[in-house]
């Protein structure tokens, strides 16, 4: 059959400009295109936060010594708690944690002088242990090296010494922006995509577009095109905003971050096409792309880090494009790498997107039956 | 006659599952004519369409629109058909003009050619001014005449029309036909399917289907002169105890009331009717009989009401 390029471009054409027509009337899907990032960015931003700050503590200091009461400023200067009261016993420290008033209660023996002498430990938290979070927080108190605390043993070397990279502040808005652009766009893609060819179908559209002379690929394209667009659109609103709100720097460069982004909107465009080859109605492509979402935001490593996750669940993880995407993004956005760093995590969306495209395109026929 | 054929189809069988949504089509419409599948919902009319426009595959048979074998060959027909959809299948959120641009470019129209075919059409289908009219605002009739404008975008040679009159008022139907004859008179042949009498009789020749099958073809006088039955008018009173009457009978296949009026169907065999019902009846009533010529309706209600030949396909018109 003789395919006319420039035919074939011409009908692709027709294809976009219907589509973008479409979108600009469809008011509420035009503002979901930028309301989407901006309300999820301000949730993440704001809501998720697995800082543990202002933790509610009291502190029994049996010794009344000068050395304890620069180890209770020592420990508010680190401001994972917040000393509430002091208590004389501890019995009534044990009291207020049980009524929920505190959280934990740092007590100091009346020997703290001669401990902190003798490289002892010098003094005991009482935890609540309910909240994982919180005890993790104040476990991470109890190693703190003693001679930091005192300042008085400087001749000794630390006992150990944390350096902290990229995420200084340990500020969860840092590790969370760059990871919403592959939340954000596995929704919007997906959906969009898988929406807007199943709609062809439940409106009849598509029995009519399929007696012309165009083909499946100029339609698929056609479609395709402009929520490309949209992508670049919504990582954009994502970055800028993450930087002006949250302060998250672009650490990377922007062609290799239009490339790493382009290369996952091509994943998951064409998993959107696939999903559009399977789905009946509307409803059925959004209950397919909420599968997929799901597990986006658990597994990928935007919600729980990747490593820490059991083998299985990895396992799953690796299956899906976000996760790919996760390590790519953040490598750009936050270390300022650049793709030929994380060439496996490429060189995995392409084949994904191949595969996606071939077989949509075989599902999808231009027939009815 | 040797003029070319449009429409060639034989034996055309099409299954969903193990229903038979269309058995053993056969089907000849030649340049230029109009031809109509009668046919109640579900006879097959638009699984028949779908056959002949390669949206579908059949199980069996073989169908030629133009000469191009459908569905092997589909793709280069697209260009010479044009087809309407039972349901309208434009684009609700573009507006007349919008629509009728978008098909142009989809067929590929130069864009001046596009321009001056739009002006033509929008001319022609009275849609100048609702051009910028989003269609999905439109009524049944303007979104009609916006579906046909579209489907000649191409100056198709073939026109596949599905039900294009179920959501329309008469007079729009009357402008509608008016429309068809002038573009069979262009040279367009046009397969349309419809369950309106009045519309089935317009046509040049005529399918009238019934569960898939063709229960009888030809041209429309052709049908009622070649009906299995004689048709009966009676005039008189208490015509609802008379019609139970005789529908018990098996010559009589079918009586219908109309007003004062009972319109009775005779098998053929059946050499004198009225001296049968007269003698069936008795002659206790005084009933006014007096045979009638019979119309569209009359074939269509013996041959759908009649079960299913065991050779359905009759070849009319020979």
């Amino acid at each position: 059959m003789n395919i006319n390029p420039m035919e074939s471009l011409s009908r692709i054409w027709a294809i976009v400009t219907k589509e973008i027509r479409q979108l600009k009337r469809d008011r509420l899907t035009f503002g979901m295109v930028v309301m989407i990032p901006l309300i999820q960015l301000l949730l993440f931003g704001y809501a998720i936060n697995t800082d543990v700050r202002n933790v509610p503590v009291a502190v029994v200091d049996q010794s009344g010594s000068a050395a304890g009461r620069w180890i209770v400023e020592a420990i508010k200067v680190t401001q994972v708690v917040e000393v509430k009261t002091h208590y004389a016993l501890v019995e009534q420290a044990q009291d207020a944690i049980t009524r929920g008033e505190i959280r934990a209660a740092l007590v100091l023996p009346p020997d703290l002088t001669s401990r902190l002498a003798n490289n002892q430990t010098i003094g005991q938290w009482l935890v609540d242990g309910s909240d994982t979070m919180v005890a993790g927080a104040i476990r991470q108190l109890r190693s703190m090296p003693l001679d930091q605390i005192t300042g008085q043993s400087s001749n000794q070397p630390p006992t150990f010494e944390v350096a902290l990279f990229y995420n200084p502040e340990q500020r969860s808005a840092v590790n969370i922006v760059p990871g919403l652009i592959a939340v954000i766009l596995t929704m919007t893609m997906i959906l969009f995509t898988s929406a807007a060819i199943v709609r062809e179908r439940e409106k009849g559209n598509l029995e009519l577009l399929i007696t012309t002379p165009i083909k499946p690929l100029e339609l698929m394209l056609g479609k395709i095109l402009p929520y490309i667009l949209v992508g670049l659109v919504q990582m954009a609103i994502i970055l800028g905003l993450g930087y002006l709100i949250f302060d998250v720097p672009v650490n990377g460069d922007i062609g290799q971050l239009l490339m790493g982004t382009l290369l996952f909107i091509a994943a998951s465009l064409s998993l959107g096409l696939l999903i559009s080859t399977l789905a009946r109605t509307q409803l059925q492509a959004m209950q397919m792309t909420i599968f997929v979402l799901l597990p986006t935001i658990l597994l990928s490593g935007f919600m729980f880090p990747f490593e820490a996750m059991p083998k299985p669940a990895q396992w799953i993880a690796e299956l899906l494009p976000g996760t790919h995407f996760m390590r790519i993004i953040r490598g750009i956005v936050l270390r300022g790498g650049d793709m030929a760093d994380m060439a496996p995590d490429a060189l995995w969306l392409l084949g994904f997107t191949a595969l996606g495209i071939v077989l949509a395109s075989m599902r999808f026929s231009k027939r009815l039956d | 006659m040797n003029r070319e054929l449009a429409i060639d189809a034989t034996g055309l069988t099409k299954k969903f599952g193990d229903f038979a949504a269309v058995s053993e089509l056969s089907l000849k419409v030649p340049e230029g004519q109009i031809y109509g599948f009668l046919g109640p919902n579900g006879c097959g009319k638009s699984t028949a369409i779908r056959i002949l426009t390669g949206l579908l595959t059949p199980t069996k048979g073989s169908a030629k629109v133009l000469g191009i074998e459908v569905p092997k060959q589909a793709e280069l027909l697209r260009r010479q058909i044009g087809y309407m959809t039972q349901k309208f299948s434009l684009y609700e959120d573009l507006s007349v003009s919008e629509n009728l641009s978008f098909m142009a470019q989809i067929f590929n129209l130069p864009r001046d050619l596009a321009r001056s075919r739009i002006t033509e059409l929008m001319d022609t289908y009275r849609l100048n001014e609702l051009a910028n009219q989003l269609a999905g605002t439109m009524s049944g009739g303007q979104k009609q005449r916006l579906a046909l404008a579209c489907a000649c975008i191409n100056k198709p040679k073939v026109l596949f029309l599905d039900e294009p009159t179920s959501a329309v008022d008469p007079q729009s139907r009357r402008d509608f036909w008016e429309q068809l004859f002038d573009l069979s008179e262009q040279g367009t042949s046009i397969l349309v399917t419809t369950h309106y009498m009045d519309e089935a009789e317009r046509c040049h020749g005529l399918a009238i289907m019934n569960k898939g099958w063709i229960c009888a073809d030809g041209s429309p006088l052709g049908l009622m002169d070649k009906m299995q039955a004689n048709v009966i008018e009676i005039a008189g009173n208490d015509l609802r105890a008379l019609k139970d009457r005789l529908t018990a009978f098996d010559e009589v296949s079918s009586a219908a009331q109309l007003g004062n009026r009972l319109r009775v169907l005779i098998d053929k065999a059946q050499a004198d009717p009225i001296g049968f019902l007269q003698a069936t009846l008795g002659a206790n009533e005084p009933l006014q009989m007096e045979q009638v010529r019979p119309n569209l309706e009359d074939v269509f209600v013996d041959c759908t009401g009649k079960p299913l030949p065991s050779s359905p396909v009759q070849e009319a018109g020979k």
